[in-house]
């Protein structure tokens, strides 16, 4: 640095020019697709989604990724008709009613026959290309009984401590707020306000939260029935197992649809209706880690057999959710206030 | 001493930035406020409680690292030849470019229910264990942030005092007790309300951590809320108005206690740090070991558990990944870029804060200065996830474009560490000045040749400290990119949390040990940097 | 008295790759000149009488006392330095009562004192003002009046008249000169000037190279050229 004088102009160039080759450029045909950011990850299922819908369409996929599905919602809110997307993938039924009220969707028109979801979900605008369970997840090493119920997990030992998420942040902590409501209706304060003993910290997402289980701070975690299956298959380990819980596991449907300001409305029916097919499908099991939403090629790996089955499926309906999400959460942070 | 003419141009200049920061600032507000209809505003029960909380747990984290800094410098003041002490300095750098979550982990390797400290205390029979969880995690969190950026502050503070104190203090025979209450207090307190304000504000802003190891909702900041409103509530108004709210608050707490001076960090004197012949050998000096050596543990502890995390991962497939590397190569970029714009946005207001102050000045002057000042601590205060919402708003036609994301990104970042870089130019700017002021005006070395030969060369090594600061701050941020996304925008700390949201738990820590070892070598190339310099002056 | 003032008993002590080695002894009362080339060892000199610096070998006595051992303080030392003698944010009489009692635990007598120094170099009123209002010269006039109240033995000076001019030098000079005489101390003084030595010094130490090149009265020292590196260190130009 014997020239000071060249010091910013040097490095405010570097730093141009380091984000130059970044740049993208546009095709002809071209299908933006907003989604969350996981789905598109070089591991996600992203990466193989675009290369069989592109060999498939002659045309190109171009995928924009927000932190998650409420994110996704939050940004069309702000860009409203400007957004340059022809197809939003990745909100969940929570927030189904809220997407249809921003009257930015376009009815789907594609034939959904080969849907097949936990109580059958039938929508005009929204097609689900995924689903999955909540679970508490335990650690096999620190825990040899893990509760049988979600009374079990309220009423049990306060020393064995589970990390939950909080819902006003993130996905699976408003999962577990409505898997609560779900069985416990109108006692759910009560029901949390003894939980609360268990719950060793709440996070502000599911990263942070996963982050502390496998580290080994708590023996218990909320995540997904199908969480032991990435740790089977990627890491062949048995250790960390989902619980059944026999008043049934609390569903999340993951679904897409069309925006109508579509540049191009033929293309986004036609990703929609590519999404049922094979070649979406066979990426979501072991890309996502949820299960496919229709048939797929082959039978899933040997792990995802192994994995609990639901006993029940439960889900609060959409417009039910939207119009007490908030009260409940203020009654959920009464409870765990205290 | 100025020209008239360099007068007009500093103060030019100052208009500009703080023009500058007030756009950067006002429009996304603007933005946020005009495009929509929100719910607006009322306060409620939740609203009163969650202010409590933050002004508590920010007051509290604030005297502690505080409390805790004052000894610590003095301690390492009072060493100057102790081994490993430079070392210690730089790695005291590395918590404020780690992202929160990071660091939360890697307290919780240590403190934690599984942690390191309570698997001793069982062995040794005590079976209550420690509990990071709750006021005291989030305190003991805040602590390991700035702890080591006050006892920064504040040892720089110490070391400027001329090294004829510590002789004088020998010959006179002052006790400890006196060489504290006469030499070392009084330049201490000047900079601890300063150093006291800046921790203030990073603690009220605090937000993963908050939650992290709060322990459940009683632990909500008003961050929390900004950020809740903005997202499952999407009220931006509400956001807005919390915003201004947790602004308001803060800056009237701060003023109550007249710590929103800026409190200065000279470039560290590396290897020149004064002897101190008043110290003599004995108890007292074996304390001050045993305190450096306990605060360097308490610090070192957590990083070296992300150190070891990151070691057990599988280095050779990470960094054979490309998208590692992209992610290296704009990470560092926006870095450079942020820290960049931040230098000459500090430049450009501590320069016409020198220029009011030099001469006697007009009503617009001492205005010019007065708002140079708050802008270099207040922005700390304006939410990223408000600001980065307003221009996404804003640009929302134009986020197909990579250039202007990444220039908002790079505004916001430079905007985060303008407060650190003000702090470290601004007392090296007067010292320059009066050094080389009247010799300037003397020669007739005015203008741009005055700037280029004699200004930005004397202030070499603290732009370089200034620099590095900037970038680790911008390295280990997420903030801002979070917000504009896409999987075009790839920075370390976006690719790190990417791989913890997806079980890639030993990718993340292999990533945070890089980012960790990209803040050490900033760090260390701007002591030799500034090192370089010394040793080529006369 | 037989023993001497002070005395360096083959002190040496190790700079970097070089080092110094100092053996000589003074009279009490006796105003000595330490002179030579910048970064000879003369500061490295005073440091290691004042205590600042640990002899690797050899002792340093006061007085006959082997004061080797004992941190500044207990030497019975005073030391006025070119720069920084008084602490910036403490007023004038503050900063002299520091020489009484560094705790500042000043009784009737000790105030007396403090007083009389203050009027001894001209100054008297000037107590509660801070250092910063006062000029150079009246700073180091602060600094004589501080070791004028401590009345230790030995009075170290290093450059203290430097860049105050010639006038304003002689004056302090004959200043210093007045209170050594009243506090019967023994001086030695570092300075760069020769016509500073002339006007104060009975004696000459010529530092070179971290030893003891000359330790000769000062009649005539200026002479002499019988020592290379004093004609050296003078310059073609000597002294008039």
């Amino acid at each position: 640095m014997r020239k000071p004088s060249l010091f910013f102009p040097l490095f405010t160039l570097i730093g141009t020019a380091g984000l130059v080759p970044l740049a993208a450029h546009a095709d002809d045909r071209t299908l933006t697709v907003y989604t969350y950011e996981s789905f598109i990850a070089e591991w996600g299922p992203g990466p193989k989604v675009k290369q069989a819908f592109e060999a498939d369409c002659g045309c190109r996929l171009d995928w924009v990724g927000v932190a998650d599905g409420v994110a996704l919602l939050n940004r069309l809110k702000l860009e409203g008709d400007k957004a340059a997307a022809g197809v939003v993938l990745g909100l969940d039924t929570n927030l189904v009613t809220e997407a249809k009220a921003t009257s930015l969707f376009a009815p789907h028109d594609i034939d959904t026959s080969a849907v097949s979801v936990p109580g059958g979900y039938a929508d005009d605008v929204f097609v689900p290309y995924d689903y999955g369970h909540f679970a508490v997840v335990y650690d096999t090493q620190a825990i040899k009984t893990p509760p049988s119920s979600l009374k079990e997990l309220v009423e049990g030992d306060p020393s064995q401590k589970i990390v939950i998420e909080d819902p006003r942040t993130s996905t699976p902590g408003l999962g577990l707020l409505l898997w609560v409501k779900a069985i416990y209706g109108d006692d759910s304060a009560a029901a949390w306000a003894m939980l609360r003993d268990r719950v060793l910290t709440v996070t502000p997402g599911w990263s942070e939260a996963y982050g502390l289980f496998t580290s080994g701070e708590a023996p218990m975690v909320l995540s997904y029935v199908t969480s032991p299956a990435y740790h089977m298959i990627a890491e062949d380990s048995d250790r960390y197992q989902a619980a059944s819980f026999s008043e049934g596991q609390y569903l999340q449907i993951e679904v897409a649809g069309i925006l109508k300001a579509a540049p191009e409305p033929d293309l986004a029916r036609q990703f929609l209706a590519f999404m049922l097919t094979t070649g979406f499908q066979d990426t979501i099991a072991t890309n996502n880690w949820m299960m496919p939403a229709a048939p797929t090629s082959e039978p899933l790996p040997e792990p995802f057999e192994r994995l609990v089955k639901p006993t029940k499926d439960l889900l609060l309906p959409s417009d039910e959710v939207a119009a007490h999400r908030k009260a409940w959460v203020d009654e959920w942070q009464e409870a765990m206030s205290k | 001493m100025l020209t008239p003419a360099e007068h007009r141009a500093a103060r030019l200049g100052g208009w500009f930035g703080i023009g500058l920061l007030a756009a950067a600032i006002g429009i996304p507000v603007a933005a946020l406020l005009a495009g929509s209809t929100g719910a607006g505003f009322g306060v409620d029960p939740y609203l009163l409680r969650i202010t409590r909380f933050t002004l508590l747990q920010a007051g509290l984290s604030t005297a502690l690292s505080i409390a805790l800094a004052i000894p610590l410098a003095r301690a390492l003041a009072r060493h100057p030849a102790l081994p490993g002490r430079s070392l210690l300095l730089r790695l005291f750098a590395i918590p404020l470019g780690l992202p929160p979550l990071v660091a939360a982990l890697g307290l919780i390797v240590v403190w934690g229910r599984q942690g390191i400290v309570n698997a001793g205390l069982l062995r040794l029979g005590v079976d209550q264990p420690v509990s990071i969880y709750g006021l005291s995690g989030i305190l003991m969190a805040h602590v390991f942030f700035n702890l080591p950026l006050a006892t920064r502050l504040m040892l720089m503070g110490l070391e400027r005092l001329p090294a004829e104190y510590w002789k004088n203090a020998a010959i006179l025979g002052m006790t400890r007790a006196n060489v504290f209450r006469l030499i070392e207090w009084p330049a201490i307190a000047q900079l601890a309300g300063g150093a006291a304000g800046l921790v203030f504000m990073l603690c009220v802003t605090s937000f993963t951590l908050v939650l992290v190891l709060g322990g459940g909702p009683a632990a909500t900041t008003l961050e929390v809320a900004i950020y809740q409103a903005l997202r499952f509530d999407f009220d931006p108004p509400r956001a807005v108005l919390l915003a201004l709210v947790q602004i308001a608050l803060t800056s009237a707490v701060l003023i109550a206690l007249r710590v929103l001076k800026s409190p200065a960090e000279e470039a560290p004197q590396l290897g020149l740090s004064p002897a101190r012949p008043d110290v003599a050998p004995g108890l007292p000096a074996l304390a001050d070991r045993v305190l450096i050596l306990a605060s360097a543990l308490f610090v070192i502890a957590p990083l070296a558990a992300t150190l070891v995390a990151g070691l057990r991962a599988d280095l050779v497939r990470i960094l054979t990944d490309a998208l590692l590397w992209r992610a290296i190569l704009t990470s560092l970029a926006v870095a450079a870029a942020a820290a960049a714009t931040s230098t000459m946005l500090a430049l450009l207001l501590v320069r016409a804060r020198h220029s009011v102050a030099e001469s006697q000045t007009a009503f617009a002057g001492r205005i010019l200065s007065w708002l140079a000042g708050i802008a270099g601590s207040l922005v700390l205060l304006a939410p990223p996830v408000v600001m980065g919402a307003g221009w996404f708003l804003l640009l929302s036609g134009a986020t197909r474009a990579l250039a202007l994301p990444l220039m908002i990104i790079v505004l916001i970042n430079a905007m985060m560490a303008l407060p650190f870089v003000i702090r470290v130019i601004e007392p090296a700017h007067r010292t320059a000045m009066s050094r080389n002021g009247r010799l300037c005006l003397s020669l007739g070395v005015t203008g741009i040749n005055r700037l280029r030969r004699v200004d930005l060369p004397a202030l070499a090594r603290p732009l370089a400290t200034a620099f590095a600061f900037a970038m680790a701050l911008s390295l280990g941020d997420l903030g801002a990119v979070a917000l504009f996304g896409g999987d075009r925008i790839v920075t370390l700390p976006w690719l790190l949390l990417q791989k913890m949201g997806s079980y890639r738990t030993a990718d993340a820590a292999g990533i945070a040990l890089i980012l960790a070892v990209l803040c050490m070598g900033l760090m260390a190339l701007s002591d030799r940097t500034g090192a370089g310099r010394e040793a080529a002056r006369p | 008295m037989n023993a001497s003032a002070i005395e360096l008993r083959h002190v040496t002590h190790a700079l970097g790759n070089a080092g110094v080695a100092f053996s000589f002894s003074r009279e009490t009362g006796s105003v000595t000149a330490v002179l030579g080339p910048s970064g000879a060892g003369k500061s490295t000199l005073l440091n290691l009488i004042a205590g600042f610096l640990a002899p690797d070998q050899g002792q340093v006595f006061v007085n006959g006392r082997d004061v080797t051992a004992l941190p500044p303080a207990g030497r019975g030392v005073s030391m006025v330095f070119q720069d920084n003698n008084l602490f910036a944010h403490l007023d004038i009489r503050t900063n002299i009562a520091l020489g009484l009692d560094p705790a500042l635990r000043l009784g009737r007598a000790e105030n007396a004192v403090i007083e009389a120094a203050m009027e001894r170099v001209g100054l008297a009123g000037f107590g509660r003002r801070k250092p910063g209002t006062l000029s150079g010269g009246e700073r180091q006039r602060v600094a004589l009046a501080r070791a004028f109240a401590r009345r230790k033995p030995l009075l170290l000076l290093d450059e203290p008249f430097d860049g105050l001019g010639p006038g304003l030098a002689a004056e302090m000079l004959s200043l210093m000169l007045e209170i050594r005489a009243e506090v019967g101390a023994t001086v030695l003084m570092v300075t760069h000037e020769p016509a500073e030595a002339r006007a104060a010094a009975d004696r000459v130490l010529f530092v070179d190279r971290g030893r003891i090149a000359a330790d000769a009265p000062l009649a005539g020292f200026f002479e002499r050229s019988d020592i290379p590196a004093l004609r050296h260190y003078l310059g073609s130009g000597a002294p008039d």
